[in-house]
């Protein structure tokens, strides 16, 4: 059983998850490029005791320049907050469309290396004209797609166990800096690509980065922790449970929040926030409420959902009232608690270490 | 020297221009001393950023191979291996530094343009301004058979390639106009209608249309090095890239480089100026002439041990020689036909053909002297410590090297970590600033205000 029984993740790009968060930041609207605003949205999310900070990311801009047009790279948002911060888990979404399987593995193992142990990737999949277009390609038929995403999900993985724990050895009587038994090729074969291996970069702390994957890409027992929608507790509960029996370990619940001193201060700033631009449905649970209720929502989960994915509409003004507010309430229920300095993400999460495949075969 | 021979006037305001190239992997560096610090630790990489900071240093820079070397189709398992994704590494050293610029080793082939590109605005603006591109173009299909698109490209196409590359880079670099994002959360949008524009390209050899989500850092763009001594690659570096590293060390050949390099930037309308040489330096420190030399022999016999020496003659006879003495001389057998191995991507162009021409001068080299293999490889292998002396020796030897604009400054090679860069920053660098060759504190912020560049072009 992991630490926290809801373990409890924030999506901390940009000013928030509502278009219109840039508004009400409190800052310039550029600052959110900088490394300044970086470092107080993961400092807060870390001293408020979140579980695991998420960098939403697309090959394309946010949206056309009305709201939000500019981002940076959420692999280098994540290596950034890697050393200036100590408990949190950090998962940059890398799109498996958009990038090298080769890279996108060495990246996630070295953001691994860089947070001892702390890092996750949340795996995209976009296949819009415009993304697929920066590396001058077309989208893919959905059977593609579906194969595309497995076949880069398995080809890090595999990577990720090329060096065997251990491996390096410095055997000074030898002059042998590595076993060479213990690095191997991994010669994985995709429809679309192929891999030979080894990693550059030698096995992760956590034996294999944590995945994190929307149900939807159906990534069974690839994925470590499926992100499930649902606009009510039940569907929540019901996808959740969908996501375990195809073999997911995990199902959190994606949870976009807004959040008041009371019901009718939430409304107020939501409708605020709405003359000023239409909030999507994304098909994601939303809360609109007091900071107290929502306390009380998430304690109801608890037993449904394995955890939680918090959007917060403006991490600005969000942000702040969940740390006052709903964490400690989780945190007093004994549902939840601030991942300890020095532990592996794996280890908050109640997630084993895996054998490498590589070492369990020989 | 005059400006007949390097291309430039004698300076004697010149200042060195110091970075660290962080291989983190090969046969440079020492692994096998109590002192040597772990390779991949995050806090080994934290502690060599700041101790170069203290040092004042322009940059750190991490070099890149996408494939793990190998011997006769083995990881090769004698020299240190294993190294992080430069771009994210740096990434995390920008979290815990201020000044020092971070400069990442990108291949051009193996990349997706607008991917990179990305990637390395990010590190600029999270590093405000601080960020470094040194473009490689090893094209091999050993290295090809990591990525989705195996050993694609022509082996006389890289440098085609790799201009179209930076130059969709740069582009993407450039999309955003100065001032397009609004000031204030009441504006009618988050930019300026029409403030961010797509690049579009399409040739055979880079394909893409975006629209960039990263502006320009207070830098302009990060700062484009150039690695690779071939034709192409020069005039890749006169054409394009603000700082070359070059493999010219040895004054005579660093003069001849400087000469050639200025009349190429000549051609391109480019002025002296806009080019910084850093050449590759490896530096072997003793408080004495005499322990200076005796230092350097011991790195150089650890660096080239004896069953490493059995691994670089394997690699040109491309066949097990695990039988041969290292003592004895060299195989009386033929080697085998073919390429050499595949770890050619960063042996030296003229290393790489005509093998057996070389195989026959070494085969002269050690009858003519009696040398055993361990011996010969100690004298022929590359990686023979550049700069050995005293601090003071060779402050002397640097500052003649940058007045006569033979170069602007070295990327040190280190061959022990951090010990060897401690002896630098605290030894070197002093002797440097006595000389007033060396600034004695941060004047700029921005990587390109450390190497002195002009500012860009608007
Ligand atoms: C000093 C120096 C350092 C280099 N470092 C790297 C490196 O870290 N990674 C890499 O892939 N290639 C590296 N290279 C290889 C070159 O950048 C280049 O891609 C290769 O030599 C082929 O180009 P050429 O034919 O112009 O030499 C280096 C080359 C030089 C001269």
């Amino acid at each position: 059983m992991s630490e926290s029984r809801l373990p409890t993740a924030v999506e901390l790009d940009g000013d928030g998850a509502h278009p219109a968060a840039w508004r009400y930041s409190g800052r310039a609207p550029g600052a959110v490029l900088t490394a300044g605003a970086l470092r107080e949205g993961v400092a807060a999310a870390e001293a408020a005791g979140f579980t695991l900070a998420t960098f939403d990311d697309a090959p394309v801009p946010p949206s056309t320049g009305v709201n939000a047009a500019g981002r940076l790279e959420a692999g280098a948002r994540a290596a950034f907050a890697a050393t200036i911060t100590e408990r949190i888990g950090l998962a940059p979404t890398l799109h498996v469309t958009t990038t090298e399987p080769f890279h996108l593995a060495t990246q996630l193992a070295s953001l691994d290396h860089a947070g001892r142990g702390r890092a996750a990737w949340l795996v995209g999949a976009a296949n819009d004209p415009e993304s697929l277009a920066t590396i001058g390609a077309s989208p893919l038929a959905p059977e593609e797609l579906r194969r595309e995403v497995r076949d880069v999900v398995d080809a890090a993985r595999l990577l990720w166990d090329s060096w065997e724990d251990g491996a390096v050895i410095k055997d000074a009587a030898t002059g042998r800096f590595l076993d060479a038994d213990r690095v191997h090729h991994v010669d994985f074969a995709g429809a679309r690509f192929t891999v030979k291996g080894p990693l550059i970069t030698p096995r992760p702390p956590q034996g294999q980065v944590v995945v994190l994957a929307p149900a939807a890409l159906e990534l069974g027992a690839r994925a470590d922790i499926a992100l499930v929608g649902g606009h009510d507790t039940a569907a929540l509960g019901e996808r959740a449970a969908e996501a375990r029996e195809t073999g997911t370990p995990l199902a959190f619940a994606e949870i976009e929040v807004l959040l008041g001193g009371t019901d009718a201060s939430a409304a107020g700033r939501a409708a605020r926030l709405e003359e000023s631009a239409a909030w999507p449905d994304t098909g994601r649970f939303r809360y609109v409420g007091s900071a107290g209720g929502f306390a009380r929502l998430l304690r109801s989960l608890a037993g449904i959902v394995d955890g939680v994915r918090l959007h917060p509409a403006v991490l600005a003004a969000d942000l702040p009232l969940l740390a006052e507010h709903v964490l400690p309430a989780l945190d007093a229920a004994g549902l939840h608690r601030p991942p300890a300095t020095g532990a592996t993400l794996r280890d908050a999460l109640g997630l084993p270490r895996p054998a490498n495949r590589f070492t369990a075969a020989s | 020297m005059t400006e007949a021979s390097t291309g430039a006037l004698y300076d004697p305001h010149a200042r060195v221009h110091l970075g660290v190239f962080y291989t983190g992997v090969g046969p440079q560096l020492l692994w096998n001393d109590p002192s040597a610090a772990d390779h991949v630790a995050i806090g080994t990489f934290v502690e060599v950023a700041r101790l170069l900071e203290r040092g004042l240093f322009d940059a750190f820079f991490l070099g890149e191979g996408l494939r793990v070397r190998e011997n006769r189709g083995r990881v090769h398992d004698q020299d240190v291996a294993g190294r992080p994704d430069a771009i994210t590494q740096l990434s995390a050293l920008a979290a815990v530094t201020e000044r020092i610029g971070l400069v990442a080793t990108q291949n051009a082939t193996y990349n997706f343009p607008a991917d990179l590109a990305r990637r390395l605005a990010s590190l600029d603006l999270l590093s405000d301004g601080r960020a470094g591109w040194n473009i490689v173009t090893t094209d091999n299909a050993w290295t090809g058979a990591n990525f989705r698109h195996g050993g694609w490209l022509a082996h006389e196409r890289r440098y085609d390639r790799a201009g179209q590359f930076v130059d969709a880079v740069t582009a993407l670099w450039d999309a955003w106009e100065p001032d397009a994002v609004v000031a204030t959360g009441e504006a009618k949008s988050w930019a300026r209608p029409g403030s961010i524009g797509e690049v579009a390209r399409s040739t055979d050899l880079v394909d893409l249309r975006a629209v960039p989500t990263v502006p320009a850092s207070r830098q302009g763009r990060p700062v484009l090095f150039q690695a690779g001594d071939s034709d192409g690659g020069r005039e890749l570096a006169a054409s394009r890239a603000d700082v070359v590293f070059s493999a010219n060390t040895p004054y005579d050949k660093a003069v001849a480089y400087a000469a050639d390099l200025r009349a190429r930037l000549a051609r391109y309308g480019r002025s002296a100026d806009s080019l910084r040489i850093l050449p590759g330096a490896s530096v072997v420190l003793g408080d004495t002439p005499d322990e200076a030399v005796e230092r350097a022999r011991w790195v150089r016999e650890e660096q080239m041990s004896a069953p490493r020496a059995i691994t670089f003659f394997e690699q040109y006879w491309g066949t097990d020689l695990s039988g041969y003495d290292p003592q004895g001389p060299l195989p009386d057998i033929d080697p085998v036909e073919g390429e050499l191995d595949p770890s050619r991507g960063t042996i030296p162009i003229e290393r790489r053909t005509g093998k057996l021409a070389l195989i026959a001068r070494w085969r002269e080299q050690s009858e003519q002297r009696g040398l055993s293999m361990l011996e010969l490889a100690r004298q022929v292998a590359p990686g023979h410590p550049a700069f050995v002396g005293t601090p003071s020796q060779v402050a002397d030897e640097w500052v003649r090297y940058v007045r006569t604009r033979a170069v602007d400054g070295f990327n040190i090679t280190p061959y022990l970590i951090p010990s060897a860069l401690e002896d630098i920053v605290d030894k070197l660098v002093p002797e440097l600033q006595e000389r007033g060759a060396y600034r004695t504190a941060y004047e700029g912020e921005t990587l390109r205000e450390h190497l002195d560049l002009p500012p860009l072009n608007p």
